[in-house]
């Protein structure tokens, strides 16, 4: 007797990707580059807020990055990217019409739907903000289902902005609290100057009914746990969005281990007391 | 997860002659025969034609730190553990994953069609065929199945040779990997030196097929309380032991001990430990291009929690001292694979204690841990 293996109707390969054309490529800032993709068999990549995809460059290699487009509007696959080593700087060199590998979605999602009836709070440091605005659209689309909502965003520098007009558009908006910092001002620079997390203490949100959504580095992310807590917000209602090396996204590599967690499967967002424990011991 | 559903286990007995039928028998169907061989200085898994390339009178000396090959035993199987497991062929140290192809759209991809060695693996010892389950529910779990390894997990046959002695380094009994194994085998032989023969024990129907095709004769009942014996014999000369009640809760609570301070002071941070634990699966994966630069191949090979490439981020490493290393290496087998896996990621080989240069033994770090606790 033999074993069956029909190959024929096993499913694709998990580590081997799609692809993607790149409609756009452009700058936002000096290091951060936004890439707009579409689909080559024309399927739109269906994704949840706070998923990512491992996107691959011809020869150079594949990497994680957070899907930072409208969920709604799946048909163009959208990323925005910090140019910091080989892959993130081959990316960057594919020009219109070139194509990039793409697996995924994968990962957990930020609770939008649990969210529906509360404020909202978004902590983002630096290009922490790609992976919230995904939820930012959904919250937005759905405007008359939550109570206050409020964006808060660190920059290094003015000039390290991302999404400048987005973030206009909606600090214009009545009925949105819009607060961008930076590190280190510079000249013509009116705003906030300091740490994002000294904002949380200026925004109007009822403690007892907000879910806060936190994205960007470790640190910053403690820090805005600490001072979300101090006003008043249960740490249940606090999710963080972890970053780990990743090389399949799918629990086969296991690089990116926290602990228990497979930050690939069982992130990357968290509702923080899942993580609180590991994330106070070093080096795990 | 075995081909065909197991049937309640049959008894037959097996001389030489019918062992090398049996190899026979697979090699015509197909199979790339593998199993114990000796290789330099000590025994491997290699490929086997017929009894003559198994390691016969040879057995192996194991001890923290050290292992010796001695050419003083009876029997085809009386050595204790090769150096590697099934590991190597089933999750192999380099695999490659698909090749990518430019052409005038940009470029394509060519994915590796799914492996199609059907490896019969001869004398695999009851705790490798644990690992092996336990493999299974790394790469095949759904949603996400490893496309390699299932093809070549499903092809493969399985014949296992229950311990019937123990070595220095073993602790499968506390594990409750073996001696014997009771399941999840196509055929397990048990052997009796003395008399060159075999017991054996039939699991699957195709295992059932292929002995039948060679007429083996049904063993007396007596045989088969022997082979029962020898195999809690070899129980009782575990050489080391791990008492595993609450220890995954216990180990949860140990991250901040000043053991692993200790360990480090000894710990080259090497990763033979790793290499060699029929369970570890962690991988790396490898860009190659061409020297034309229009194809570019990608590789999934080995690697270990004690690189520091494995928790690099930009920025830097997360686990940078050989404490946190080790840390994530004894915890991940002993405790968070449990919360992973629903069930523990050693079992108890001994091999990471022998191959590890400075012998630091796995046991006793835990039970250290533990009495910290
Ligand atoms: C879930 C997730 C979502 C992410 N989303 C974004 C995003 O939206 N935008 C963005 O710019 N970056 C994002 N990152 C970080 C991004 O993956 C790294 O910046 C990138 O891997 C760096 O690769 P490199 O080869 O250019 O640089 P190098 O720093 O030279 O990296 C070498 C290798 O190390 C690994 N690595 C390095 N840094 C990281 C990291 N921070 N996280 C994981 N692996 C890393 C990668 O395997 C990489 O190939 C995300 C990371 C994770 C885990
Ligand atoms: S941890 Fe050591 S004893 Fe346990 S399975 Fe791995 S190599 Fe064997
Ligand atoms: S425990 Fe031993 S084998 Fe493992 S990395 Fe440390 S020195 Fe090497
Ligand atoms: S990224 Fe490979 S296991 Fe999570």
């Amino acid at each position: 007797m033999q074993p069956s293996i029909d190959v024929s109707s096993s499913p694709a390969d998990p580590m081997t990707p799609r692809m993607f054309r790149v409609l756009r490529n452009y700058n936002d800032t000096a290091d951060c580059y936004t890439l707009s993709l579409q689909a080559e068999d024309g399927d739109p990549l269906l994704f949840a807020p706070g998923q990512f995809t491992m996107l691959y460059a011809f020869g150079r290699g594949e990497v994680p990055i957070s899907i930072s487009g409208d969920p709604s509007d799946p048909g163009t696959l959208i990323h925005t990217i910090r140019e910091v080593g080989p892959v993130t700087q081959a990316l960057r060199e594919v020009k219109k019409g070139g194509l990039i590998g793409v697996r995924g979605p994968y990962g957990t999602a930020w609770p939008v739907k649990e969210a529906e009836g509360n404020d909202v709070v978004f902590v983002a440091g630096g290009i922490g903000l790609a992976p919230l605005r995904p939820a930012l659209y959904q919250v937005l689309h759905r405007r008359s289902r939550f109570g206050k909502v409020a964006l808060l965003y660190g920059a290094r520098t003015p000039n390290d902005i991302l999404y400048r007009d987005e973030l206009e558009k909606w600090r214009s908006r009545f009925d949105m609290q819009v607060e961008v910092t930076v590190d280190r001002s510079q000249a013509g620079w009116r705003g906030h100057v300091g740490v994002v997390t000294r904002l949380i203490s200026r925004t109007g949100f009822d403690p007892v009914n907000t879910i806060a959504m936190v994205c960007g580095p470790e640190v910053m992310m403690r820090f805005a746990v600490a001072e979300l807590t101090g006003r008043g917000v249960a740490q249940e209602q606090i999710h963080v969005s972890l970053e780990r090396n990743m090389k399949c996204a799918v629990g086969f590599c296991g690089h990116c281990q926290l602990g228990p967690a497979f930050i690939c499967k069982d992130g990357p967002v968290f509702v923080f007391p899942e993580v609180k424990r590991l994330l106070s011991i070093r080096e795990v | 997860m075995s081909a065909g559903t197991t049937t309640a286990p049959t008894y037959r007995t097996l001389t030489v002659p019918q062992l090398d039928q049996l190899l026979s028998a697979l090699c015509k169907e197909g199979y790339l025969t593998i199993g114990p061989t000796v290789g330099d200085a000590a025994i491997v898994y290699d490929e086997i034609r017929s009894t003559k390339d198994l390691p016969r009178g040879y057995t192996d000396e194991q001890e923290a730190g050290s292992y010796r090959l001695r050419e003083n035993a009876q029997g085809y199987f009386a050595y204790i553990t090769p150096v590697q497991s099934a590991k190597q062929y089933l999750h192999p140290p380099r695999q490659h994953l698909w090749e990518a192809v430019k052409d005038s759209e940009g470029f394509h991809i060519l994915p590796d069609p799914p492996a199609n060695t059907r490896y019969a693996f001869v004398g695999l010892r009851p705790c490798e065929l644990r690992a092996i389950e336990i493999q299974d529910r790394v790469f095949l779990t759904e949603p996400f199945v490893a496309q390699h390894y299932k093809a070549l997990r499903q092809a493969a046959f399985l014949i296992v040779a229950q311990c019937t002695r123990a070595g220095a380094t073993c602790f499968c009994q506390s594990m409750g990997t073996g001696p014997a194994a009771r399941g999840g085998f196509d055929l397990a032989l048990t052997e009796f030196p003395e008399e060159a023969t075999f017991l054996l024990e039939i699991g699957t129907p195709r295992g059932q097929a292929i002995v039948d095709a060679i007429g083996c004769a049904e063993a007396p009942e007596e045989m088969v309380e022997q082979a029962r014996a020898r195999q809690s014999q070899a129980a009782l000369q575990m050489g080391r032991r791990l008492d595993t009640e609450e220890l995954p809760k216990q180990l949860g609570s140990s991250y901040s001990s000043g053991r692993w301070e200790q360990i480090a002071r000894r710990c080259l941070s090497c990763g033979n430990c790793t290499m060699v634990c029929p369970t570890c699966f962690c991988t790396n994966v490898e860009d190659t291009a061409s020297l034309t630069g229009d194809h570019a191949g990608r590789w999934q090979r080995w690697d270990s929690c004690f690189t520091s490439e494995l928790s690099y981020i930009h920025g830097g490493v997360v686990r940078k001292s050989t404490a946190s290393r080790y840390r994530q290496w004894l915890l991940h087998k002993l405790c968070t694979w449990h919360e992973q896996f629903g069930e523990s990621g050693c079992v108890g080989c001994g091999r990471c204690i022998t191959w590890c240069p400075v012998g630091i033994d796995i046991t006793e770090e835990a039970q250290a841990l533990r009495q910290a606790h």
